[in-house]
């Protein structure tokens, strides 16, 4: 890849980033259940600054439908489900939350769907969320994997819909969880997605977000250390084509010590006007010492016209860590590729082909589930295929 | 029998101080089964050459024509060119991430045959190809020239050209970069492709030693963006002796 590089490794000094950082800590930022609590999105809030209100066809009112159509969920032995109310005391577990649309699919969506992970044994989930509704719509996700659990989790959307929705992810002690979102909806969907994980001691959490279909697609995915020996992963893909919004916010809340995070996001573009965002906070308290983390975002841009924003911020308030960096680069597609591949008599589209599945094949190997992997190198194929490029 | 033309050919490259003109009318004609050198100091065009004959889009040819058994070859893409029987073994080969080795192989044997290979014999040509250029067979599982060392690239380069078996194959200095055992192991790689596959080789290079290895039929003197000199093998001694001072004085 060409173009703008940056990549920074901070070492044991304590580090303070200047220009590009929200003033305020990132801890600070308001956090509430209540929807009024929370200013009308403007673009004037660093959440908001490329995602307009208008654009989110609604999620951002005061009260959505509850959410419209199907969900259907096929599981292990062990693995319990069920319909919860506030006074369940996994809701609201992983965290409320910290922007108007979340606030307002919290209140919207009066129960949540909770997904219960057996301790002490293997498990497995998949959610399958379908919609063929326009109305703004909400729905609160509750997956909790218990003390020593072993357990995936794929949660899926498709179809149409203007959903707001809250994933909470609750990792007991010494669980080890996997979940997969999936966003494959239609190219006139709205979706506002918050995903929240807490994690217990010496736990573990991989979390991919894949985004593909979908008119604009924002998830806030964060995680949040509250004993020591965590480690998060989290992952994400996305292939954003011509007038296609994809954002990606990750907040990631060091606030113990020795946990460990990696953020690894990957995204292609083609086409006039398609746009992704990523935005990576990570926060370094100063009691989370010996802290390891590092984030890293890469974009590919197939076409002219296509547009790709990249923010790493990292924050921290203690020298004794183990290492903290981060990565990202946006670069054009590489001709010098092209022209290797092509002099070994493979066709320019079959190159192109090549090199954009080679690219976001880091991601997609993370996938333990074969169904799933081939799925999306066929829906990545239909995007490039798409371009006839 | 094949037979590639090159017939005074100019090729210009764009540069920030503007157009500037590399090759200055280049004759050379290569058959079947020969061995040609192209020697020349640093920045005489000789992988400008190189290059304009595989079709990288950095170069403009103003004049002149390459022809491959009488097709024109400037009017052919970059796969085309391939696919019709041209190969180079380039200098600086590039990354492919997330790409494997064994995947691109395929990839690039199925576009060149216009069929995939059946499977198991072509697993037996990779690995025979591979052991005999000394190769782990671990190296198919890596991804394209990410984390190789310099020998390793050229290695890969070489198993490239044995497995895709073209009609004339351009190397451009895959000599450079090499120690003395990864050069004799590749040297001896494109003996035994030419040997099996009786293409036309032409090989670029800066210096003679790897002259010792592959033997050359033709030896041609590169000065300027031109051939200055050609002859023997005799030649390319004369040259190790005198070095290039008197084609540049001159």
């Amino acid at each position: 890849m060409t173009a703008t590089t940056q990549t920074a490794q901070h070492g044991l000094s304590e580090h303070s980033h200047g220009a590009g950082v929200p003033i305020q800590t990132r801890y600070e930022r308001l956090r509430s259940t209540n929807v009024a609590d929370f200013p009308p999105v403007s673009p004037r809030e660093e959440q908001w600054r490329y995602l307009s209100a208008d654009r989110l066809a609604g999620l951002d009112a005061d009260e959505l439908a509850e959410f419209i159509g199907d969900l259907a969920v096929t599981h292990t032995d062990g693995v319990t489900t069920a319909w919860v109310g506030e006074d369940n005391a996994a809701f609201g577990g992983a965290g409320i939350p910290e922007e108007r649309p979340s606030a307002a699919a919290w209140g919207s969506a009066k129960q949540a769907y909770l997904v219960t992970l057996p301790g002490n044994q293997k498990s497995e989930a998949q959610i399958a969320l379908s919609s063929e509704s326009a109305d703004p719509s909400a729905i609160h996700i509750i997956i909790e994997a218990k003390p020593f659990a072993e357990a995936t989790v794929i949660l899926d959307h498709k179809g149409h819909a203007v959903l707001g929705e809250n994933v909470e992810i609750i990792v007991g002690d010494e669980a080890q969880l996997t979940v997969i979102s999936i966003q494959d909806w239609d190219d006139k969907s709205v979706h506002a997605s918050t995903q929240m994980a807490r994690l217990g001691r010496n736990s573990r959490l991989k979390h991919l977000v894949v985004s593909l279909g979908g008119k604009v697609v924002r998830v806030a995915s964060s995680t949040e250390f509250t004993q020591p020996g965590g480690d998060t992963e989290m992952l994400g893909l996305y292939f954003a084509d011509a007038g296609q919004y994809l954002e990606n916010r990750l907040y990631i809340d060091h606030a113990v010590p020795n946990c460990k995070s990696r953020v690894t996001y990957k995204g292609a573009l083609q086409g006039e006007k398609a746009h992704t965002v990523w935005v990576g906070d990570v926060l370094i308290r100063m009691a989370a010492e010996g802290t390891d983390s590092y984030e890293l975002n890469r974009n590919l841009l197939l076409t002219d016209g296509a547009r790709a924003d990249s923010v790493p911020n990292l924050e921290i308030e203690t020298g004794k860590i183990e290492g903290a960096g981060h990565a990202s680069a946006s670069g054009r597609f590489d001709d010098e590729q092209l022209f290797y591949l092509q002099a070994r008599g493979i066709t320019e589209i079959e190159a192109r082909r090549l090199v954009v599945r080679g690219f976001l094949n880091e991601i997609i190997q993370q996938i333990d589930n074969e169904e799933i992997r081939e799925r999306l190198s066929d829906s990545i194929e239909a995007e490039l295929a798409r371009s006839g490029s | 029998m094949s037979k590639l033309e090159i017939k005074n050919l100019h090729v210009t490259v764009d540069t920030e101080q503007g157009t500037k003109e590399i090759l200055k009318g280049v004759d050379l004609v290569i058959k079947s089964g020969e061995s040609h050198a192209i020697m020349g100091p640093n920045g005489s065009g000789k992988s400008t050459l190189a290059y304009t004959i595989a079709g990288h889009p950095k170069y403009t040819v103003t004049q002149g024509e390459i022809l491959l058994d009488g097709e024109d070859v400037l009017e052919m893409s970059v796969d085309e060119r391939a696919r019709a029987g041209l190969f180079l073994a380039m200098q600086y080969p590039v990354e492919i991430p997330g790409v494997s080795v064994s995947n691109f192989l395929r990839t690039a044997k199925t576009a060149i045959d216009g069929e995939a290979p059946a499977l198991r014999t072509w697993i037996k040509d990779v690995k025979g190809a591979m052991e005999n250029l000394k190769m782990d067979s671990t190296f198919t599982e890596r991804n394209v020239n990410e984390g190789f060392s310099g020998g390793e690239k050229k290695r890969h380069e070489i198993l490239q050209m044995e497995l895709l078996k073209p009609k004339f194959a351009v190397l451009d200095e895959t000599d450079s970069g090499l120690d003395v055992d990864a050069l004799k192991i590749v040297s001896e790689g494109v003996n035994r492709a030419k040997e099996s596959n009786e293409f036309g080789l032409l090989l670029i290079t800066h210096y003679t030693r790897i002259l010792k290895y592959i033997k050359p039929d033709f030896v041609h003197v590169f000065v300027a963006g031109k051939i200055a000199e050609q002859g023997g093998p005799e030649l390319a001694d004369r040259l190790e002796a005198e070095g290039y001072d008197r084609y540049v004085l001159a």
